[in-house]
């Protein structure tokens, strides 16, 4: 599946390790964080799945929206949210990018048109689809791409959504984040049909699959989908085949798959995989690694110090935002 | 014996699977996971797949056939995860569970009993904070019930599995982790309310997760001299107006503790009744704590400021009883 990655360039490979060693070392430190009790609720890592957003997020436009659930961080951020912005609404305070309300789930921005956060699973899926229908009612030439797991396939929200979308030909490009697991339950145990893309097949949307653990392949998909949804205004479905080398949650004990087995999917790690490629062709060399790592790490270390810095909204102010305030 | 709700409804399910050959369970994760929040672990090993069923992310399909079970001869116990992904299932439970019964002539009943997870509290924010247990108790034809004891948490899946129609099990996420002992499990029900507190100058009704904080309530309030009454719902719908009015009329005076949002809340409905029905008896105007008229906040200090609490109990206690605050 992996397209050939001879024609990446310095410049293109540079930006996409940087995008994926940002999302994987702020994640870490959320982590850490977590451990610290400083981020709360539930927290759900991308680690892992890093390409897939990376390897997206560069083909679409500014005037795009995005959709996505509640692993998002990587792709919040590489949509354009700053990491300060993100850390602070992981702190729940004033300065984050939902005003402190939402947490790690409910990541939103209008100016990035950056639609969530949705911690239902499927409940993103019609969102984008109605994104889509108001940019068709309204002759506008954006896209809405929708990001889920695989376990969204199984409700009743993904068949209605694709139908509509491919129905009324809306502009969605519907974005499969097949990491193998809904939680604790393994793809195989739960669709009876485990090739998620011929299932958009046969709403008549074009569909394909993609190497999700490889930045090229998942480019390379992502590019030709969004050129085609620009030109046939039809919506399109992309299976990106992942792994989530971490927890469900920071509460599942994993008791459902076996250490060797992410081992494994560890030695596709998507960051190592795309650097041993750019050495072996001598596109980049250790010193242009540790650039992007201190470079990261100074960001990092001003999130956190932005989030520690921000401000706990008063209580007088809960009921707020409930309703718009000036009508 | 000391134990968790959690290891307590664990109990009630085994001894369920054990008892009757057709209980079986099913709900997202019950099986390799163990449970969201761990309840079936280990159950997939001891009663295989077949009784401890995985299903898909299909809240609709799965409740849906677990009603179509029910009429076709088993006992169901469906787990939808928490009452927030219920929504993806009302349609099954108040267009179907509830209605065959009625809509049949009587001809077809649904012996179903579905589990859920509900309530605030652990920053989880606006999409997984729900407390929504008064949307299905205004649902004739369902039976909703809350345990709030450990010996509730043990007894009343088994009462429930009794029911020839739909009951509906909202277990409180705050209760699961906390200990206790548990007595006898016979004093379990479905039906009655029960006063956990004798007292004589105010009634505090609750339920689930907010017995513990209830009772706390009245312990502080004690050292202000009032003695509180905290009357435990139990049963959601029906409701026990006899033991209710009972109560109220010995105390003459109530206040409703519900984590429902204010408006429209159960807290709202039992007001009522007590207005209808014990008018003259009452000395101080009803009054009720609920949650604030907001999506449940992420942060620690919003949340708790959203939700009843024990400051908040007191608070409305003095201020019914003509204390100053
Ligand atoms: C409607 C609904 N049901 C159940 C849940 C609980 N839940 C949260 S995430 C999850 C697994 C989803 O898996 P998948 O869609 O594959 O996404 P992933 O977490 O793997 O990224 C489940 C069951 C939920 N959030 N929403």
């Amino acid at each position: 599946m992996s397209a050939p990655t001879s024609q990446v360039s310095r410049e293109q490979g540079l930006r996409w390790l940087k995008d994926m060693i940002r999302v994987r070392r702020m994640e870490e430190k959320c982590a850490e964080l977590y451990g610290q009790e400083k981020i709360r609720g539930f927290l759900h890592l991308y680690i892992g799945e890093e390409a897939v957003a990376a390897g997206s997020m560069p083909e679409l436009s500014a005037e795009d929206a995005v959709v996505a659930t509640y692993r998002e961080h990587g792709h919040a951020l590489l949509r354009g949210i700053s990491m300060n912005a993100i850390m602070a609404e992981m702190y729940g305070k004033r300065e984050g990018c939902s005003g402190g309300r939402g947490g790690s789930m409910h990541l939103f921005d209008a100016k990035t048109r950056f639609y969530g956060g949705n911690a239902i699973v499927s409940g993103g899926l019609p969102l984008a689809v109605g994104l889509a229908l108001a940019d068709k009612m309204q002759n506008r030439q954006r896209i809405s791409v929708c990001f889920f797991g695989e376990g969204a396939v199984a409700e009743g929200e993904f068949h209605e959504s694709l139908n509509l979308a491919a129905l009324w030909q809306l502009p969605v490009l519907f974005i499969c984040e097949n990491n193998l697991y809904a939680m604790g339950t393994a793809l195989a145990r739960s669709e009876s049909v485990t090739d998620i893309h011929r299932k958009a097949e046969s709403y008549g949307i074009y569909s394909s699959a993609a190497d999700g653990m490889d930045v090229v392949s998942v480019n390379t998909a992502v590019r030709a989908a969004v050129t085609r949804i620009r030109e046939d205004k039809k919506p399109a479905f992309l299976e990106m085949r992942t792994y989530r080398f971490r927890a469900h949650s920071m509460f599942d004990p994993e008791l459902y798959r076996d250490r060797e087995e992410v081992d494994q999917w560890k030695q596709l790690c998507p960051i190592a995989t795309l650097t041993a490629q750019m050495k072996a062709q001598q596109l980049i060399d250790d010193r242009d690694i540790d650039g992007i790592e201190k470079d990261t790490a100074a960001e990092i270390h001003s999130a956190v110090e932005f989030a520690e810095g921000g401000h706990w909204e008063p209580v007088e102010d809960l009921t707020r935002d409930v309703y718009t305030e000036s009508r | 014996m000391t134990t968790t709700y959690r290891e307590a409804m664990r109990a009630a399910l085994r001894q369920a699977l054990q008892e009757d050959e057709r209980v079986f369970l099913m709900g997202e994760d019950v099986g390799r996971y163990g449970g969201c929040y761990a309840i079936s672990q280990g159950l997939q090993q001891e009663f295989g797949e077949t009784r401890i069923r995985d299903t898909p992310l299909s809240e609709s399909a799965f409740v849906g056939a677990g009603i179509g079970a029910a009429l076709g001869g088993m006992r169901p116990i469906v787990e939808v995860m928490t009452v927030n992904f219920s929504l993806l299932c009302l349609d099954q439970i108040v267009n179907t569970a509830a209605t065959l019964r009625h809509m049949s002539g009587g001809q077809f009943s649904v012996p179903l009993v579905i589990r859920m997870t509900t309530g605030a509290g652990r920053q989880l924010a606006a999409q997984h904070s729900h407390s929504l247990e008064c949307w299905y108790a205004h649902v004739p034809g369902l039976r909703v019930i809350a345990p709030a004891t450990l010996e509730d948490m043990r007894g009343m899946l088994r009462l429930a599995l009794e029911d020839p129609d739909p009951v509906i099990i909202f277990e409180h996420n705050a209760l699961y982790n906390r200990e206790g002992e548990l007595t006898e499990v016979a004093v379990a029900d479905i039906r009655r309310a029960a006063i956990r507190r004798p007292g004589k100058d105010i009634t505090l009704i609750c339920y689930g997760g907010n017995l513990h904080k209830t009772l706390e309530a009245a312990t502080a309030s004690a050292e202000s001299g009032i003695d509180a009454e905290v009357l435990d719902l139990r049963s959601l719908r029906p409701l026990d107006d006899e033991t209710i009015l009972a109560s109220v009329r010995k105390t003459r005076r109530a206040i409703i503790v519900d984590e429902g949002w204010h408006s429209g809340s159960l807290a709202a409905e039992i007001g009522m009744r007590i207005a209808e029905q014990a008018f003259y008896d009452l000395d101080a105007p009803l009054a009720r704590v609920c949650t604030a008229e907001v999506p449940i906040p992420y942060p620690r200090h919003l949340e708790q400021a959203a939700l009843p609490q024990v400051e908040s109990i007191v608070g409305k206690v003095r201020e019914v009883m003509g204390q100053n605050v």
